[in-house]
């Protein structure tokens, strides 16, 4: 069993050892290399993600986007980016007319409070983004 | 004033309510979603090691049971139960073990092992929906007295008792969560804190951990008197299992 | 092998759009956390998710630390012809997992 000092050391180190969050400026690099620089349009993208998060461990996301889905107009990716994880790709999926719905649901974490951006590239070179604030509360009772 | 008044007086819960309730509705909606509840996982490999032959008896619990679907119905509502030939009560777990060493002469599983997990899950989901239905058998009431005693003892270096946060305090906030009753029926449950399926013993030795006492060893007879006191504690409410838990 | 759970009907009308809902048994491990003796675990993730459909590829994901433990993909597809559903899932250490799934349409 491990005593309380080794559980108290090692609590400290987790602190210590926390990797730096992702900054503003990584997170716009991010974006930046998915977009090939182009601007981010706001609309026709839904983001589903809890507004209070209990833990952030799991939290279920959905993000839809308005597409005929033809071969002509389509959404060819969906990426998700965060703020304050240590990185800030969540998850790129690529789409193509195949998929009928532009849809995608995972589930992510979340290191702390924070706003979630999902961007859709769409087959005419367009890029359309929603986000979403969660604040994820601290829990009191944690296992060690 | 009434509410603060039962919380000074350190009254019994008037009506069990289950922690689902009080969980995000996104929460709420992975448990009920069978294809998206991450417990399922652990029910497909119980599923699977329901049919496999084991032990030197080269038997399968379906060989006994039959389909888990109807012979498994509300069993696990039942537990814990007083079993016969040990003259003690056992827990869910501790059945599928004495059926594995007695019956398949197979090699103990360990307590939170996976197989172990996934059988007590895919069991557990053959009582989903029914009510917590602890046994009327007058050999649990001693067990059970001695699991309330436990839930209400002050213990570790924060001299906390299980009651004190659970009763007393359930519904009202400790740093940012809610302070749930603390009831047993989503065992064994998904836990995002866990980010794996746990059985209720692993959320009890939680709790002893976090009032800085010493938890007895997986499977000890503590563990089961709490949670006979538990079942009767939160009988009547639906049985969740695989439910998921932040 | 670890344990998949997939979801998505047996037959579908032609031209219909089915939902597919994946689940596998993964840690995840993020390479960002401090193990019980303070070293940082290394990093053990699934890196891609795709689903190939009669050998096409319908839909693929780059996932990073920040998809939860267990991962969960939902994705959909129109129903073109009877045929077979590959899903593959790569990751670190040569993680590699190929689950199919026979799909008649109607």
């Amino acid at each position: 069993m491990t005593d309380r000092r080794t559980l108290l050391a090692g609590a400290l180190l987790a602190l210590s050892l926390r990797p730096a969050a992702a900054t503003p400026e990584d997170e716009a690099a991010a974006v930046r290399a998915f977009t090939g620089g182009a601007p981010l349009r706001a609309g026709r993208v839904e983001l589903d993600i809890p507004p209070l998060v209990e833990n952030g461990n799991t939290v279920p996301l959905k993000v839809t986007v308005q597409s005929p889905m033809t071969a002509a107009d389509h959404v060819t990716a969906i990426a998700v980016f965060n703020e304050k994880n240590p990185q800030p790709q969540v998850i790129t999926a690529r789409f193509g007319p195949r998929a009928g719905r532009a849809e995608l649901a995972t589930h992510m974490r979340l290191a702390t409070s924070q706003t979630i951006l999902a961007v859709a590239a769409m087959s005419d070179g367009s890029f359309w983004s929603a986000s979403a604030e969660v604040v994820v509360t601290l829990a009191a009772c944690i296992e060690s | 004033m009434t509410w603060l008044l039962a919380l000074l007086l350190g009254t019994a819960l008037a009506q069990p309510r289950s922690g689902a309730l009080d969980m995000s509705r996104e929460l709420q909606a992975l448990q009920a979603d069978d294809s998206a509840n991450p417990g399922m996982l652990w029910v497909q490999e119980g599923e699977a090691l329901w049919q496999r032959p084991e032990g030197r008896a080269a038997k399968a619990c379906a060989d006994c049971h039959g389909a888990a679907p109807a012979s498994m119905r509300g069993v696990a509502a039942r537990y814990p139960a007083w079993d016969t030939a040990s003259g003690a009560p056992l827990d869910l777990a501790g059945r599928i073990q004495s059926c594995r060493s007695q019956h398949q002469q197979a090699p103990p599983l360990a307590r939170e092992s996976e197989p172990l997990l996934a059988l007590s899950a895919y069991v557990g989901l053959q009582s989903r929906g029914l009510p917590v239905t602890p046994p009327e058998d007058p050999r649990l009431a001693p067990a059970r007295a001695r699991g309330e005693a436990l839930f209400r003892e002050r213990r570790g270096q924060l001299n906390l008792s299980c009651a004190q946060c659970h009763e007393e305090r359930a519904g009202l906030r400790l740093g940012g969560s809610l302070v749930p009753q603390g009831h047993a029926n989503g065992y064994p449950q998904y836990r995002a804190e866990w980010q794996a399926l746990g059985s209720l013993q692993r959320r009890l030795r939680n709790c002893m951990v976090g009032v800085r006492s010493v938890a007895p060893a997986y499977g000890a007879a503590d563990y089961v008197e709490i949670e006979l006191f538990l079942a009767q504690r939160g009988a009547g409410l639906p049985v969740e299992a695989p439910a998921v838990r932040p | 092998m670890a344990r998949v759970l997939l979801n998505l009907p047996r037959s579908a009308a032609k031209g219909s759009v089915i939902e597919i809902r994946c689940l596998i048994m993964h840690p995840m491990e993020s390479g960002f956390r401090p193990g019980v003796n303070g070293s940082i675990l290394a990093r053990d993730i699934i890196t891609r998710f795709s689903c190939d459909y009669d050998g096409e590829e319908i839909f693929h994901a780059e996932l990073s630390p920040a998809i939860a433990a267990n991962p969960f993909i939902s994705f959909t597809t129109v129903a073109t012809a009877s045929g077979t559903l590959r899903f593959t899932w790569e990751g670190d250490d040569g993680f590699r997992q190929t689950e199919t799934r026979a799909l008649t349409v109607t």
